[in-house]
């Protein structure tokens, strides 16, 4: 399912996000990149040098919208300053689909500026549905939910995360940008396995995949980004791979960021995955056809 | 009594209670306060809506989120202000950091925003930076000029050409939302620049071989003697400037600004200005992309 209506009917290969300190080099040696993930809160200002490089990298590369505040799990009502801005990006990004967390961060108008992880009950995922619809009918671009990490969990909840998620888009008709290192945190902070997780969500929704380096603690893991991709988040990105077919991939590098190359090449190691998981599908399709 | 989140009302109830938790101050070590706001015990309070593991309790779950807000809020304020941070020193900046974000929490979007109160608060709550709270107050005001410069909308210019036969008892010009004009009493611009020099030489300095010592020199700015300066902090070709105006200059442009028609607006100038000095001004304020049309 490399291309589907989550994705908005694209076959976006391997991308890498767009981050401050490659912007000299993407400008002067123009890589060859299949496309840029932007967070659209950077680009979501009046003007200035932000929308001055945006714009020099849209004349060069795709470019993907990945959000950090629209909080569809919040029961707030989405901001409307905030649609309308988001709104402007995206007529100018022209992104084929938007993603956003699956997740809360804000109460009464106050941001934490976190992705808080949800309660999973029924009322809450009937409320982030009606949230994703409503975004995504006001910005007319399809929707993606990507799962967060967490280190909590709550008492409230009435179902997994994977049932959760699986839920929501469900109920929102809309896509998945499945996060798989933030997947193995949850498993690993949470007891649970990653593959149970995988196997749960309705593989044919998923427009989108995160892969991204953590970092161990004593008692958890936290999702910093700040790392190159471990193995065991590298064999459920090949399982996803197997499950979901070929999916735009995207890796995420936001703190102690290394060169350009360097992050570009981590980025790469994914077509290793990729082509493991097209074998296993020709070999599994070449079996059934035998039988 | 456990929160459901079993409904539209239970569910916002919720989110209050987690983002009352997760916003509270922290105790000194960075740790979560042991206490909860009614003096019941934080660890109770938590294990009513976080599950324990075999590993962390729910105060320790929590405790992780608390950190983080509070590390992610003071990291981004602290990158916006260089200047406050120097003048005041990291420890009562800190300070100051928490007691600003306590009461002004963000409300906004983007991190962007964090610092648009600030002023309001030194000024609020001078406790804070006595006995530099004239300092500080200019400081802040000029840092966030300084963001809103960076990324502002602009709008389409017009030059003396543009108005050149438009009646100036009528005729009233814009300035570009990017552009602050700043009448200070502490020469804050230069100040500033020389913190950033500093920092910046100080991140040279630590990227040479380790027995290397820092350059004599930089380890600390002397904090700015009180005089009067008139300053406009802009963008041209979205690099940030800050540019020192004549006072007559100033007061012409804060004119504009607030409405001003344009023959109102020299006036505002005072006497001993000639029309010389004025035409080259405005001339200058074109070059440099200043004035727009009059929303």
């Amino acid at each position: 399912m490399p291309a589907n209506a989550f994705n908005g009917h694209t076959d976006y290969g391997i991308g890498i996000g767009l981050r401050v300190p490659h912007y000299g080099h993407i400008l002067e040696q123009k890589p060859v990149v299949d496309w840029f993930e932007i967070i659209s809160e950077n680009f979501m200002c009046g003007g200035g040098r932000p929308l001055e490089v945006l714009d020099r990298i849209l004349e060069q590369y795709r470019v993907v919208q990945h959000g950090v505040s629209l909080y569809f799990g919040s029961a707030d009502k989405p901001d409307r300053e905030h649609l309308k801005r988001l709104k402007a990006l995206v007529k100018r990004t022209q992104t084929p689909w938007l993603s956003d967390h699956l997740c809360w961060g804000s109460v009464d108008g106050t941001y934490t500026h976190d992705l808080l992880p949800m309660p999973y009950t029924r009322a809450a995922a009937k409320r982030t549905a009606a949230k994703i619809r409503h975004v995504r009918d006001y910005l007319e671009v399809p929707i993606c939910v990507e799962n967060v990490s967490s280190y909590a969990e709550f008492h409230a909840s009435e179902m997994t995360e994977w049932e959760f998620l699986s839920e929501v888009v469900e109920q929102a008709d809309c896509g998945i940008l499945l996060d798989v290192n933030n997947i193995y945190v949850s498993s690993k902070n949470h007891d649970f396995s990653p593959y149970d997780y995988l196997n749960g969500v309705p593989h044919h929704r998923v427009g989108q995949m995160h892969i991204a380096g953590h970092t161990k603690f004593e008692k958890y893991l936290l999702d910093t980004h700040d790392h190159p991709v471990l193995d065991p988040v590298w064999q459920l990105y090949a399982h996803a791979t197997r499950l979901c077919g070929v999916t735009a991939t995207l890796l995420e590098w936001d703190d102690r960021i290394p060169s350009f190359n360097e992050v570009h090449d981590e980025a790469l190691k994914a077509n290793r995955f990729i082509a493991e998981a097209k074998t296993a599908r020709k070999t599994t399709t070449a079996h059934a056809r035998a039988r | 009594m456990p929160v459901r989140a079993d409904s539209l009302r239970g569910l916002r109830a919720f989110q209050r209670l987690v983002k009352t938790a997760v916003t509270r101050p922290l105790a000194p070590g960075y740790r979560m306060q042991r206490r909860w706001s009614d003096g019941r015990s934080m660890a109770a309070v938590a294990a009513e809506f976080i599950k324990p593991n075999d590993r962390l309790t729910a105060f320790a779950r929590l405790e992780i989120y608390n950190r983080m807000y509070w590390f992610r809020i003071i990291d981004s304020l602290h990158e916006d202000a260089p200047g406050l941070r120097a003048a005041l020193g990291e420890r009562k900046f800190s300070r100051l950091a928490v007691a600003y974000l306590t009461k002004h929490p963000s409300h906004s979007f983007t991190l962007r925003n964090l610092a648009s109160r600030l002023e309001e608060f030194i000024r609020a709550e001078p406790r804070w930076t006595a006995p530099r709270t004239a300092l500080a107050r200019e400081i802040a005001r000029f840092e966030w000029a300084q963001t809103v410069a960076f990324d502002e909308a602009a709008r389409p210019v017009v030059t003396p050409a543009d108005f050149a036969r438009a009646n100036p008892a009528r005729l009233r010009l814009g300035l570009q939302p990017y552009l602050s004009l700043l009448v200070l009493e502490h020469p804050v611009d230069r100040y500033v620049l020389a913190v950033k020099k500093r920092d910046t030489l100080r991140a040279e300095a630590s990227n040479a071989t380790p027995s290397a010592r820092p350059a004599s020199g930089i380890r600390s700015v002397p904090l700015p003697r009180r005089e009067r300066t008139w300053v406009a902090v802009h963008r041209l070709e979205n690099m940030l400037y800050y540019k020192r105006l004549e006072a007559p200059a100033f007061k012409i442009l804060t004119a504009l600004r607030e409405g001003a028609t344009l023959d109102r607006a020299v006036a505002a100038a005072g006497r001993g200005v000639t029309p010389e000095q004025v035409q080259a001004w405005f001339a200058l304020w074109a070059q440099l992309g200043w004035l727009c049309r009059w929303k």
